[in-house]
């Protein structure tokens, strides 16, 4: 029996989907509608901790309200806003709101948002905060303390496979399994040659890789990403796809592309994970698009 | 003033995995406040002998936060450190980082820097130190991940690394780019897959013992 759902179809072999949820800014749940129309497509759904360093409703809240509505949430947690008490009590958090699945990460600076002056906390990092995860599981806190009711979690964690210079993401992957990742979701990847020259590289880990998808809305969109967002490199042909489509052909085309990925990354992974980032309602079509459902 | 204290032997041993090794000492700061002077580097070198550590040599530098004087001192003992796979350095986090910018052989700082108040010798160059009482020096190539990491990591770089630059400016060097360069050169990537602990918070703030010590604020000493 696998501690989660998500769990249990990966020890079976079963080609996994997950998407990602982003909470508002605000009280508002509406965006929770967009996880209720992929319910029965998707296998977990991910949800973001102040994405982009953006001040937002929670993640472990928005998780139980998922629990709640009989979705699988994976409780994003990063170490930019939280010190090593509050990490730690809010994993305990997570395991009583019935979340198992926890995705680990860093976190971006927060420089990058909307509260820029704020003090970047980053006291562990996710290596350091999986050990603690892998630790709360054994039950004990990181200083050895012993804990009246343990956690349980499947323990996820992220890494780049376009990441230059590679030998060092994989260095990085590597602690992360040791520190406790039972499975590992990818940076947006557009160039299924280098994905599978990745692949080849850590198939010794034996751990399973969801790839990651995000859907292209423009060839601006596409340059941009390949100008700033560390690892992504979008390939000249889809460029020229996007930018040659017209203005009501862009979604097709779009979905074409992911489709073309996610075929692609059927037999060289063991998921993927689609970060729709505003276009869920086109998630379904992409799926049918790629075989999936 | 820089205010530097001996690491102990243990934890000195465990960095310094090369057996030949060769010290370099500074003469300023680290000198006057008896992290550099005759008797704690012969306690030290006389402990690393017992631990089978082979001493190629030693060297003792006025300012090693000047890397002129430096590179000028050291070429007239280039035969001796050629012999060794490592240097043991007796200074502050600058002149640490100053000897690693000027030999391409694995650092190892001998101290942990505590405070940085008051003059800082002749220190010209980028190297930079935030005096948090744990040098990291020794795992990273001479290169502070304290100083050079915006997010002050110390298990290697996040994901947001973009072309060896650091995801808040794209003018910025990403500090752990910079160390797996470092590492790489001189053969020591190795190092990077050793799991480092969460930072020890309590050293940034000395405690009040440490506080009332002869050097560590000089200018209110009597003694002196």
């Amino acid at each position: 029996m696998g501690i989660s759902n998500l769990q249990e179809k990966l020890n079976e072999g079963k080609f996994v989907i997950t998407s990602e949820i982003g909470p508002g800014k605000g009280t508002n749940l509406e965006f929770l509608k967009e996880a209720e129309i992929l319910k029965d497509k998707v296998d977990a759904f991910n949800v973001t901790d102040l994405q982009s360093s953006v001040m937002r409703l929670g993640s472990l809240a928005t998780c139980h309200l998922l629990v709640e509505m009989g979705l699988e949430p994976v409780f994003q947690i990063t170490c930019r806003d939280r010190n090593r008490l509050a990490l730690q009590s809010d994993l305990l958090s997570a395991y009583v709101l019935g979340i198992r699945n926890v995705l680990i990460l860093t976190g971006d600076h927060p420089i990058l948002g909307d509260h820029p002056e704020t003090k970047p906390v980053f006291d562990l990092d996710s290596v350091s905060l999986l050990k603690v995860a892998s630790t709360l599981m054994e039950g004990k806190d990181m200083k050895g303390n012993q804990l009246d009711g343990k956690v349980d979690f499947f323990l996820g964690a992220v890494v780049s496979p376009g990441y230059e210079p590679l030998d060092l993401q994989i260095i990085k992957m590597e602690k992360k399994i040791e520190a406790g990742a039972k499975f590992f979701q990818t940076q947006a990847v557009y160039d299924l040659k280098k994905f599978e020259e990745f692949m080849k590289r850590i198939e010794k880990y034996k751990v399973p890789i969801l790839g990651g998808i995000v859907l292209l809305k423009s060839a601006g969109m596409a340059k941009y990403m390949n100008e700033n967002v560390a690892g992504v490199s979008v390939p000249e042909k889809y460029i020229e796809m996007m930018a040659k489509a017209k203005k009501e052909e862009r979604v097709k085309v779009s979905l074409q592309i992911g489709a073309e990925l996610i075929k692609g990354m059927k037999g060289l992974c063991q998921g993927i994970h689609i970060m729709p980032l505003g276009w869920d309602k086109y998630v379904p079509d992409l799926l049918s698009l790629s075989g999936l459902i | 003033m820089i205010y530097s204290e001996l690491k102990n032997i243990d934890e000195i041993l465990k960095i310094v995995k090369e057996n030949e090794i060769f010290l370099i000492l500074c003469n300023g700061c680290a000198e006057v406040c008896k992290v550099s002077d005759d008797k704690s580097v012969e306690e030290i070198e006389k402990k690393l002998k017992e631990s089978g550590k082979d001493i190629k040599g030693k060297v003792k530098i006025d300012f090693l936060c000047s890397k002129i004087l430096i590179a000028r001192k050291l070429k007239k003992f280039l035969n001796e450190i050629s012999f060794s796979k490592g240097l043991l350095v007796f200074s502050c986090g600058i002149g640490v980082q100053c000897v690693s910018d000027v030999i391409d052989k694995p650092v190892y700082p001998a101290t942990n820097t505590v405070y940085l108040g008051g003059f800082q010798g002749l220190w010209p160059g980028k190297e930079r130190c935030l005096e948090c009482g744990t040098c990291y020096l020794g795992i990273t190539g001479g290169i502070c991940p304290i100083a050079f990491c915006t997010k002050q990591l110390v298990n290697g770089p996040c994901g947001g690394t973009n072309n060896g630059k650091c995801e808040i400016d794209k003018e910025k060097d990403c500090g752990w780019a910079l160390i797996y360069e470092k590492l790489k050169k001189i053969n020591k990537l190795e190092i990077l897959k050793e799991y480092q602990e969460p930072r020890n918070y309590k050293l940034i703030e000395p405690d009040s013992k440490l506080r009332k010590k002869v050097f560590y604020d000089i200018d209110k000493n009597e003694e002196l």
